[in-house]
């Protein structure tokens, strides 16, 4: 008989501050003592009294001033040029490339959380979906800005749009690049109708809630006019599981297209038929360690450990370790095959990337995202929320510099010898990476301050289902 | 816009003086208010019949709106804001022969290293935009070097002397003549005693008469010569042998073996250029010759020379002195004092193969050697019977042959003793480039009348009393000597920009002429007085136009070799080297400081360091182990107690005890390029060592200084990486297609893309780069960057990575680190028919044509870069910041104007010189007929020495470039990724010598 997740007998364990079940796992899926009223107070409170202003606040003013500092670096950029950068000729993409990379990686876990556990019935995504999506909105924003910014002459970007112009010139098809504009571009759309459809019966609650009249309006207007009526929901339910369903390829298509930019090149690093589903791995990993280095903080300092709970880190962390091993097989499928192809300029890639001038970037990169993961093994680990934090930063640090690694390393050894190069970083290059998380912040701080940050919609559902006896 | 009245016709003029007559904030504000206005529909109308009957059909405002943008951009209505009033002026009577849009060609005279070569000018509009070797000159055969291509930079360079000085103060040449001639006259009072002339070496007979002429009138006065670079060894070896000077002329052609004794004949020598082009007649292995010379050199540090021989040996200065007199000793001259060389073997093979070559070897001894090993060269010839075939004697070229050391250094003691009055300075910067115990900068002062004609602002103009500016050679009349004694003419292809005078004409002031004559009277009154041509008229402008005069080279003359003179040199003459040795070299961009402010110079990455932006102290990579130094670490040279800084670089090849420093850096006064770049040898130069120096002493300062190579990794890293095929000649003999057995390529049919759908029917433009003949000369980069408008970005980029060269010359080290074999390898974009490149960009910014040209569209990059990181070969280059010099007026003549200057974000590369296709495309159609074979030639095809690199259409039946692409020897480089690439190369065949193992060549 099917055990609907969720359900499983509860053993009281004195040993641990949750229940668990049979087999020792944290059962909780939404704290005990929940009820609707509960869980939307709790949640809708949060735009509307605004806790702990004076770290938002703090924590605003940090990541404002990234920021700043970000459309400082952005201004230069435009004024002088390209140059501003460690970039050269070969290693011709450097920070932004990877930025990039990374970013859109960071997003898939939002749309891996949203959707395709949607449509697989994980209810312990439940809480942590709104929250995740958004994560991905701002990761594809902060994404979108860096092949923009990178071009040499960006005021000419729309070129790479299919639109019919004057000369009858569409972009070159046959290019990962043009394919990219699609995907992200999809991927962005989908995301954000994906999302605000999904918030909008919650922005309603806040409507109800709020107190004030600028409050009411605003919140009025952005929910559509939602009345919670039966036809309302009937339609939010289908249009929701249609999004859900054309977001999911998105998160296996977005990130094989984007590794397309290096698997479509011949360079050795980059040529490498492992690309896609390696990408994709790393970016539903890198992703998770994302959101767990999100969800922890603002689920202690927001005491939203009832909902968002010990279950939901130890799934999460469990999904980050099986894609850990995924990127593990990665790595070791490159280094066999560069072995087994008996490729000169394979073989001396491999070799570069370990013992050549970046080698001491490539040990760290194991030592982030394939040693220090190996502790979420160990359920301790994973159900102690600090210990779960420097993990999950270990992995997000990791997988930027995984990223580095194939752009930059790949390129600085390339086929001819003679044009072998370093790449240093300029100020610039650390400035705009620095910048583009402060913007990721900034955002997602905004969000958190004027937006429901837990679906109460689905929350209230998973009380519904306790209630039926089925959770 | 005011609103006018209808007015029946309607008048661009009056639409311009309309626009003109708008004052303050009144801009047009689109096409559209200019458009409305019903003159202007009636204008269009009358203009363009039929696009105003489209127009009349109702079709939509847009594409109304693009006819009128053409018709309003000619009627210069281009831009919103008002236009500065400019008024062009087009040639009322257009010049004879001067069609606007065609370069026409003018052939000079370039003089480096103190001779003249000939070359051709190419100007365009009236004034000039390239240097290339005269195909008809002896002396340059067609090729060009590295100095010839920069020379146009030279021309335009904003920091040259603009104006006459007067102690410092803007001076008028009226007033330095009447000054010149009031000191004239007070030394006609006492037969010019106390009047100086100091010049460079004497090769102009122009020059040559008046200097004649004036010593005659002033027989008191002195006449000196000075080249920093000088050849005294050379004619003191010869006055040694001989008794007397006589010129030393070889030909490389018909030789076999060749022993270059520290001799770098194929790119310092003054007939540099020739000798390599006979060099590679000898060398090139086609499909109809089997045999190869074989090249022998020992030298101190790797030069061009050195990089091209079978066997090398690196040893000190001193150390070839030994050599040659061991050498000499083999074949019955001298004794060798029981000092024994490292390497006998190597000599016992030399000197066997140099016997059973008789008749058909050189010897040659480079500048730097002391005088007797020149004798012992002259002898070793003589003995070996190559007198007559190989080599033979002149005359000297030189006019007024002199011991240039001992002329200075009397000029220097008479300025120590108050002796001088007037010191004439014709050039040279002898302020900077004399050797430092003559102290030059410190007894200048003392000449109270010190004139000085120079084309910058330099040391030496900062000393005199008056600085006259120096013409450059494109902006002067004038004659020449080259080395093999042809006389070449100058001429202008420019009024001196600056007012630039030339020496004949500072001479000329001597003899009072009214009107004053100006160059070209001097010299065309000099030719006439010659009567060398029945008709005097005829025979200048057939010279003139020729750029030389036809079989001019100095005939052979018989000389009875003075073995006893030599035998007693030897005798009395000790070779010792104690510590650590010296030697001092002029630079292989830089030559002697003279172009120290030229960019494309500056930024050319020398031969085989590959440095750019500065000189190192070179050392081996030996000696700086022992002496614990790293690549950058600043020492502190100390040789007889002076004194020089200078980083180190550890160069592979390098002698182990010597050390070497590049002359021409350093200097203080050169212009915004050239100041403070570098450090200056001639510190540590004494007249008493003016080449190499033993006890230098070295310590390490603690302070590093980044030094800047363009390429710093020399190592194919592994022999699967067949990038740079080589073989011997028997290897080849034994198997000629060794070549292409040496990697599966991928077959003509391994392709995804249909073979039928491209068939390049037309034109099938490709390259073939023979490896074989490259020398590394860097004359093809910077002729390539002279064609294209290519910038200079400066040495914090060069650092960066970013130098824009579109050919670069790669060089691969081979062997052992002290004593590596080196090879050259030029790499310009290869235009492969799959191109990786063109796959991968978003915009069709680069695209393949039907001829098959891999094309870079400047106006349609947006910058993504991604098509350099899919190049296997790294041949594009991109503008990651603003490298153009859009804004230094004086460049502006210079660019092409057939090239687009490429703006910041546009990524670039070479394009076969389309636009010389182009022109001779156009020609062709307009004569209707094909591109014949050698009509196009690329800009690195036409400056190469060798003719290595060999360019055309693959479709010309029995065309060079088809031919050599079935040469056995062809090879692609990277094929085996399937790029087909259209530049493919020759492999490189060394003809070792079977009795030399492979462990003694070090």
């Amino acid at each position: 008989m099917d055990t609907i997740q969720g359900s499983e007998p509860r053993m009281p364990d004195p040993s641990k501050p949750y229940p668990v079940t049979v087999l020792g796992y944290p059962a909780e899926m939404i704290g005990p003592k929940e009820t609707y009223a509960r869980v939307s107070d709790q949640i809708a409170g949060i735009p509307l009294k605004h806790p702990h202003p004076k770290f938002w606040l703090t924590c605003f003013a940090i990541a404002g001033s990234l920021f700043l500092m970000f459309c400082v670096a952005v201004g230069y950029l435009l004024f002088k040029g390209v140059g501003i950068w460690g970039i050269n000729i070969p290693i011709a993409w450097g920070f932004a490339i990877t930025n990039f990379v990374w970013w859109i990686g960071i997003g898939h876990a939002g749309t891996f959380i949203s959707a395709i556990l949607l449509l697989l019935h994980q209810k312990w995504r439940t809480t942590i979906n709104r929250l995740t999506e958004a994560m991905t909105l701002f990761a594809v924003m902060c994404a979108g800005m860096f092949p923009l910014l990178h071009l040499g002459r960006p005021w000419v970007f729309f070129w790479l749009l299919p639109y019919p112009d004057t000369m009858k010139l569409w972009p070159q098809f046959r290019s990962p690049l043009v394919w990219d504009v699609f995907a992200v571009s999809t991927y962005f759309l989908v995301s954000l109708m994906f999302w605000y459809l999904g918030v909008m019966p919650d922005l309603a609650t806040v409507r109800d809630k709020a107190k004030t009249k600028w409050k009411k309006i605003i919140y009025g207007i952005s929910c559509m006019g939602w009345r919670g009526s039966a036809r309302h929901w009937q339609h939010h339910q289908s249009a929701y599981l249609l999004l859900g369903g054309l977001a999911t390829p998105l998160v296996l298509s977005v990130h094989s297209v984007v590794s397309f930019d290096f698997a479509v090149a011949q360079l050795p690093g980059w040529h490498s038929t492992i690309f896609p589903p390696y990408f994709v791995a790393g970016a539903i990993y890198s992703g998770f360690a994302m959101v767990l280095n999100l969800l922890i903080p603002i689920r202690r300092l927001y005491r939203l450990q009832n909902l968002i709970t010990t279950r939901t880190l130890n799934n999460m962390a469990c999904v980050t370790l099986v894609t850990g091993w995924m990127v593990i097989y990665g790595y070791i499928m490159e280094a066999f095959m560069a072995w087994y192809s008996n490729d000169p300029f394979e073989k001396h890639m491999m070799w570069d990337r370990a013992f050549g001038s970046y080698g001491w970037v490539f040990w760290g990169l194991m030592l982030l995202n394939c040693v220090i993961p190996q502790l979420l093994w160990s359920r301790r680990i994973r159900t102690h929320d600090l210990a779960l934090f420097f993990v999950a930063l270990s992995v997000n640090v990791g997988m930027w510099v995984e990223r580095f690694v194939i752009v930059v390393q790949s390129l600085h050894h390339d086929f001819v010898p003679s044009s072998w190069k370093m790449y240093y970083p300029t100020k610039w290059d650390v400035i705009t990476l620095l910048g583009s998380i402060g913007m990721f912040l900034m955002l997602l701080l905004l969000f958190i301050r004027y937006v429901p940050m837990i679906s109460i919609t689905e929350s209230r559902e998973l009380i519904a289902l306790r209630r039926e006896g089925q959770l | 816009m005011k609103p006018t009245p209808p007015s029946r016709t309607f008048d661009l003029a009056d639409v311009r003086a309309r626009l003109d007559g708008l004052r303050g904030q009144q801009y047009w504000q689109s096409l559209d208010e200019i458009a409305e206005t019903p003159e202007f529909k009636e204008m269009l109308h009358r203009e363009f019949p039929n696009g105003a009957s489209e127009w009349d059909d109702g079709v939509s405002r847009r594409s109304f709106l693009k006819m009128a943008a053409a018709s309003l951009a000619l009627a210069g209505l281009t831009a919103c804001t008002k236009q500065p009033v400019q008024h062009i002026l087009p040639y009322v009577k257009e010049p004879e022969e001067l069609v606007l849009g065609e370069p026409q060609l003018f052939a000079t005279a370039m003089c480096r290293g103190g001779y003249a070569t000939g070359v051709l000018a190419k100007s365009r509009e009236g004034h000039p935009i390239k240097v290339d070797g005269n195909p008809e000159h002896p002396a340059s055969l067609g090729g060009s070097s590295v100095w010839m291509q920069a020379s146009i930079l030279d021309l335009y360079d904003p920091d040259r002397a603009k104006t006459l000085l007067r102690d410092g103060e803007i001076s008028t040449w009226a007033d330095f003549a009447s000054d010149f001639n009031r000191i004239l006259r007070e030394h006609e009072a006492n037969q010019g005693a106390g009047l100086h002339f100091l010049t460079e070496t004497i090769i102009s007979p122009t020059l040559a008469a008046q200097l004649d002429a004036i010593l005659k009138k002033f027989p008191q006065a002195k006449l000196h010569s000075f080249d920093s670079i000088s050849r005294d060894h050379v004619r003191e070896g010869a006055r040694l042998a001989f008794g007397q000077f006589v010129e030393t002329q070889h030909r490389f052609e018909k030789t076999s073996v060749i022993l270059s004794l520290d001799s770098d004949f194929l790119y310092t020598h003054p007939l540099a250029l020739r000798y390599a082009r006979e060099f590679a007649n000898a060398r090139r292995v086609s499909s109809g010759k089997g045999e190869m010379n074989r090249l022998y050199v020992a030298e101190s540090t790797p030069t061009i020379t050195g990089t091209m021989a079978d066997h090398r040996l690196a040893l000190g200065s001193a150390e070839v002195e030994m050599l040659s007199r061991s050498l000499a000793q083999r074949f019955g001259l001298g004794t060798m004092d029981g000092t024994s060389t490292k390497s006998e073997s190597w000599l016992n093979a030399l000197a066997r193969d140099l016997e059973k070559n008789r008749g058909k070897s050189i010897v040659i001894a480079g500048e730097w050697q002391p005088p007797i090993v020149h004798a012992l060269c002259h002898w070793l010839n003589d003995k070996l019977g190559n007198v007559g075939n190989t080599v033979f004697y002149t005359e000297p070229v030189e006019l007024r042959p002199t011991n240039q050391l001992a002329s200075l250094r009397e000029l220097v003691s008479d300025m120590q003793a108050d002796a001088v009055k007037t010191l004439l300075i014709l050039g040279g910067n002898p302020v900077y480039a004399a050797p430092a115990d003559f102290d030059f900068a410190t007894v200048l002062p003392k000449v109270k009348q010190s004139i000085y004609l120079g084309t910058e602002l330099d040391e030496t103009a900062a000393l005199c009393a008056w600085h006259v500016p120096q013409a450059h050679y494109l902006e002067s009349w004038g004659d020449a000597k080259s080395f093999d004694g042809t006389i070449s003419f100058q001429q202008p292809l420019i009024e001196p920009l600056y007012g630039g005078k030339t020496p004949p004409e500072i001479l000329d002031l001597i003899f009072p002429q009214q009107p004053v004559r100006d160059d070209y009277e001097i010299v065309r009154s000099y030719w006439e007085t010659q009567k060398r041509w029945p008709d005097f008229e005829k025979g200048w402008r057939r010279s003139v136009h020729d750029g030389l005069i036809a079989d001019s080279a100095l005939a052979e003359k018989k000389m009875e070799l003075k073995s006893d003179a030599i035998g007693e040199a030897l005798r009395s003459h000790q070779v010792s080297v104690t510590g650590i040795e010296v030697t001092f070299r002029p630079d292989p961009s830089i030559w002697d400081g003279r172009f120290a402010n030229n960019g494309w110079l500056q930024e050319c990455a020398k031969p085989v360091s590959k440095l750019t932006w500065d000189n190192a102290v070179i050392i081996s990579p030996a000696l700086a182990q022992q002496q614990n130094l790293a690549a950058g670490d600043i020492v502190e040279l100390e040789l007889n107690g002076r004194k020089v800084r200078g980083p180190i670089w550890l160069q592979p090849g390098q002698a182990e005890k010597t050390v070497t420093l590049h002359l021409g850096y350093g200097r203080e006064r050169a212009g915004r390029v050239g100041r403070g770049v570098g450090f200056n040898a001639n510190q540590l130069r004494t007249s008493d060592a003016l080449w190499s120096a033993s006890d230098l002493k070295i310590s390490k300062l603690g302070e590093k200084h980044p030094l800047v190579a363009t390429q710093t990794h020399h190592n194919l890293q592994s022999p699967e990486r067949q990038i740079y095929r080589e073989g011997t000649l028997n290897d080849f003999k034994a198997n000629p297609q060794f070549v292409k057995q040496s990697i599966e390529s991928p077959k003509n049919a391994e392709t995804l893309y249909d073979t039928n759908e491209y068939r390049y029917d037309g034109y099938k433009w490709a390259m073939s780069i023979d490896l074989n003949t490259c020398l590394g000369c860097n004359a093809c980069l910077l002729a390539c960057n002279a064609e294209n408008n290519i910038p200079v970005v400066g040495k914090d980029q060069v650092a960066r990575g970013r130098e824009m060269y579109w050919i670069r010359i790669d060089t691969y080290y081979k062997g052992s680190l002290d004593n590596p074999e080196f090879s050259h390898m030029p790499v310009p974009c290869m235009h492969c028919e799959h191109a990786p490149c063109e796959l991968v960009c978003p915009v069709e910014a680069t695209m393949h044509d039907h001829e098959g040209l891999n094309l870079q569209v400047y106006n349609r990059c947006v910058g993504t870069r991604f098509c350099s990181n899919n190049c296997p070969y790294k041949v594009r280059r991109f503008n990651f910041l603003w490298y153009a010099d859009y804004k230094t007026p004086s460049f502006k003549p210079m660019y092409n104007p057939d090239v687009t200057v490429r703006w910041r974000g546009v990524m670039e590369k070479c394009t076969y010189c389309i636009q010389r296709i182009s022109r001779a495309r156009i020609t062709a159609e307009k004569e209707n007929r094909r591109i014949s074979e050698h009509e196009i030639q690329t800009a690195c095809q036409q400056a190469c020495p060798t003719n290595a690199i060999v360019f055309g259409d693959l479709n010309t039946p029995n065309s060079t470039v088809a031919k050599l692409k079935t040469h056995p020897l062809d090879y692609s480089m990277l094929g085996e990724l399937n790029t087909r690439p259209r530049t493919t190369y020759l492999a490189k065949l060394r003809n070792p010598n079977p009795e030399i193992q492979s462990e003694a060549k070090g």
